[in-house]
């Protein structure tokens, strides 16, 4: 049995601790959010917050989120701090067709959680792991810099 | 009124970031099954048997004995088949599917199956010619007579894969009546709708296609998708259940359309006043196995010979040539990165030769209005190239950096491109091929339903063309909804391709929402339906290839700098400046949007994206190892939006797109030249080349 706190809610699961925890996540919870863009930790798309920093679910066997706090966007758009990076990418136009969207404001959250107040090369680098075909990144820097400015005392 | 190109929320902004948006592989349903292909390991055999294993309850095999009526995929041209029957041509090509409720079964299944094949011989090499064209301008021969010089070279170009994050997939699924619906990743309903109804053949109303949200396209999912929609219908023809297939992503590059290979000869006479006065060019390109969309791409990349100047003489040919290797296919460009990428180098490598300024010498050539294009058509609507081009040299600082980085000890370079892009099909093809018909219905309560097959891929499509139809009736965006496409509802204003959507689509949205205006009745239920009709003054010669090729051209000028390592050769993009005539922005948002992933892609073209084969088999197949840009690889851009309405556009806009994608490839190979002080006649320009250039 693996137990953890899914989006602020207290989970079990008898499911096969090798599990990718993307497959759980979008099959045994129904939260399709994160989604399998390459299944090998290089695209970011199912980038998801194990204990507040970014991992790929689609590399993250379920046994390593025993006991510990996973959030999914599904979790993470509850939250204030989602609110301002939502907004700020609205108005930078950092969302295009959105599969690599969700993961992207997971690696946003992560490093804003680690950084408030990042450089554009820090909030470059800490992106650098989710990829991106549409934007060409640069409206997704300037909505991190943007939310970093607006989301002053959130982070 | 407001003016349109004032940026609104984009319409699926909020689903999009959320998380809610579904795409395919989001959609669930009672009772799936999932199916699996099994492909050729040869890129070129006879299959002389096939042993398959007995299988369990429920699990089933669905080859070509299974198709009720064409074993081709329908497209422009028909050699396409949905299942491989007793011949195999590329590595990967299917031969069945295996389809049942447990992926693991069908994995133990699959590896049961015995293939014997009896090896051919492949062909990798542009060897045998499947489609050829020509056209010729002015007096070619008279150009080329008594010439003050004759200055020729071959450019090559790579592969290029699409890499849309959302790999390809369909749920296929049957409804009561016989009716096969298909929901999938794609840019063309009616393309999937056209191939499943041939290869089924039945009638019409049977199929239905509907589209969920699309995580990126690029071209990918313009034609390929039919292959797997036309494998499924067959499936759930047979077995009466839904099926699901997601390809993983190494079955995604390993087996879809990507951007032809070419090989581009150009031969240029000039005079003594260093006038170049004909053109010679011949175009191979590396279709793959099956032609497909590749005549098309031949066309357009012929008719971009000129690219942005005017050349009065010219001789252009070219091949499609038949390889044993995946099919290639639409990637946004169609064609023209190729040509563009080979006629910019050959401009600047002119003027390297004749120890000229290549600034002067574009200048000197650059299309102006009034003049013939390529193909004997007239450029009618004014071109603002050269304020364009004042700007971006302006906001580059580019002829200081020109100038400042001559030394090749400073290991930094500059490159320019000017380009256009054709708007639209190309020729009649929005006549004779597409014929657009658009619908918008009003209810009882006023609201009004946009009913067109325009797919948002990302592109923005819901907020520009609904957009456009708010502000042509006036009313409040509350009261206009544009979902996602289903062909039970809606009409087909063609495929969402070829730069044609806001132009095309938008402007026949826009004589609707007017006619629907100027008719409207408060309460009561109404239907306007609006067709495309092609400007009369518009005349195409397909078989001569003469005439007007496009109904209008959007105009470009990108500027990138590079610094390359003198140590690893590799390069870093430190700048893009771009400047670009889309007639006018429906949304600048999104424009500028567009403009920053279209540079990207071109750019990374240019320098950075890598996929060969090896005997028919791709090299590259994974994310890991075909690199694309990450946000640490991109430089910051710049772009400037300027305006130069087109009479016919809605709002005056034109294409938007691909322009963004055709000038990037050369502009930062013409920067990587300087830094290394050597002609460049192939992309990407790898390290490794750079290596090879600066050793030789």
């Amino acid at each position: 049995m693996i137990k953890f706190n899914l989006n602020g809610k207290d989970v079990e699961v008898n499911l096969d601790p090798s599990s990718r925890l993307l497959d759980v996540l979008r099959n045994h919870f129904n939260l399709t959010g994160p989604k399998e863009g390459c299944g090998e930790g290089e695209c970011g798309a199912c980038a998801v917050l194990v204990d507040g920093c970014i991992i790929h679910s689609c590399c993250f066997p379920l046994a390593n989120v025993n006991e510990k706090e996973v959030v999914t966007i599904e979790g993470f758009s509850t939250t204030k701090r989602y609110q301002t990076l939502a907004q700020s990418m609205l108005e930078e136009g950092g969302s295009q067709c959105g599969i690599c969207t969700p993961g992207m404001m997971i690696a946003a959250e992560s490093l804003l959680n680690q950084n408030p107040k990042p450089t554009d090369e820090e909030i470059r680098i800490g992106i650098s792991g989710n990829l991106c075909r549409c934007t060409g990144y640069n409206m997704i820097v300037k909505a991190i810099q943007l939310a970093a400015k607006k989301g002053d005392g959130l982070w | 009124m407001k003016d349109i190109s004032q940026s609104i929320p984009k319409e699926d902004h909020v689903e999009k970031v959320s998380g809610k948006s579904l795409y395919v592989s989001d959609i669930k349903m009672d009772h799936i099954l999932y199916a699996k292909t099994v492909r050729s390991i040869h890129p070129k055999a006879k299959i002389l048997n096939i042993e398959i294993p007995e299988l369990p309850k429920d699990y089933f095999v669905i080859d070509y004995h299974d198709v009720p009526k064409e074993n081709y995929v329908k497209m422009i041209f028909n050699d396409w088949p949905v299942f491989a029957e007793k011949q195999v041509n590329y590595i990967g090509e299917p031969i069945m599917l295996i389809v049942g409720k447990n992926k693991q079964i069908i994995n133990e299944i699959i590896e049961k199956i015995k293939i014997k094949y009896q090896v051919l011989k492949p062909t990798f090499e542009y060897q045998s010619s499947v489609i050829h064209k020509s056209f010729k301008k002015g007096d070619i021969k008279k150009a080329f007579s008594k010439p003050f010089k004759t200055i020729s070279y071959t450019y090559e170009t790579g592969y290029q894969e699409q890499a849309y994050i959302e790999p390809q997939g369909f749920i296929v699924y049957p409804e009561a009546d016989g009716k096969i619906t298909l929901i999938g990743s794609i840019q063309c309903p009616y393309y999937v709708k056209n191939a499943v109804v041939n290869t089924l053949g039945c009638p019409d109303d049977k199929v239905r296609v509907i589209q969920p949200s699309v995580g990126g396209a690029f071209g990918g999912k313009e034609e390929f998708p039919s292959v797997m929609a036309c494998q499924l219908a067959v499936a759930v023809h047979k077995i009466k259940q839904p099926i699901k297939m997601i390809f993983e992503r190494e079955e995604d590059m390993e087996n879809t359309t990507k951007r032809h290979p070419s090989k581009i000869t150009l031969s240029a006479a000039v005079d003594k006043d260093y006038r170049i006065l004909g053109l010679k060019a011949h175009v191979s390109l590396d279709s793959g196995a099956y032609i497909g969309l590749s005549g098309v791409v031949l066309a357009r990349a012929m008719i971009a010979s000129t690219s942005a100047y005017t050349i009065d003489h010219l001789d252009i040919t070219g091949d499609v040539y038949e390889t044993n290797t995946v099919p290639n296919g639409a990637f946004r460009g169609f064609g023209a990165p190729q040509m563009i990428f080979a006629i910019e180098m050959l401009i600047h490598h002119i003027a390297k030769d004749l120890n000229i300024d290549p600034f002067s010498l574009r200048l000197a050539h650059l299309a102006k209005q009034g003049d013939k294009t390529s193909t004997s058509g007239i450029f009618r609507d004014p071109i603002i190239m050269e304020k364009m081009i004042e700007k971006a040299t302006e906001i580059s600082s580019y002829h200081e950096k020109v100038k400042a980085y001559q030394d090749p000890q400073i290991w930094k370079g500059i490159g320019m491109s000017w380009f256009l892009h054709g708007c639209g099909f190309t020729g009649s093809g929005e006549s004779t091929h597409i014929n657009a018909k658009v619908k918008l219905r009003k209810d009882s309560n006023d609201h009004v339903y946009l009913l067109v097959a325009a797919v948002d891929m990302g592109q923005g499509a819901k907020t520009s063309l609904k957009k456009i139809v708010v502000q042509t009736l006036g009313c409040e965006a509350k009261n206009v909804s544009f979902d996602n496409p289903d062909t039970d509802y809606i009409l087909d204003s063609g495929p969402t391709v070829a730069s044609r959507t806001t132009m095309i689509v938008g402007g026949l949205l826009a004589r609707a929402a007017l006619k629907l205006k100027q008719t409207w009745v408060d309460g009561k239920e109404m239907e306007v339906i609006k067709q495309y009709q092609q400007p009369e003054y518009i005349k195409w010669d397909e078989e001569a290839m003469i005439g007007d090729a496009y109904p209008a051209y959007s105009w470009g000028v990108n500027i990138v700098e590079v610094e390359v390592s003198p140590v690893t050769y590799q390069t870093k993009v430190k700048g893009i400046w771009s400047v670009y005539d889309v007639g006018k922005a429906i949304d600048d948002r999104l424009v500028l949007g567009q403009a920053d992933g279209g540079i990207a892609q071109g750019v990374a073209y240019g320098y950075l994206e890598v996929m060969k084969h090896e005997q028919g088999k791709l090299r590259q197949k994974t994310m890991t190892d075909y690199i694309i840009p990450t946000s640490v690889d991109m430089a910051k851009t710049e772009t400037v939006i300027m305006e130069n309405p087109y009479i016919l556009g809605p709002y005056g806009a034109k294409g938007v797109g691909e322009l963004t994608l055709v000038g990037g490839a050369p502009a930062v190979a013409l920067a990587i030249e300087q830094a290394i002080n050597k002609k460049i006649h192939k992309i990407p320009a790898t390290p490794e080349y750079i290596m090879e250039l600066i050793k030789s």
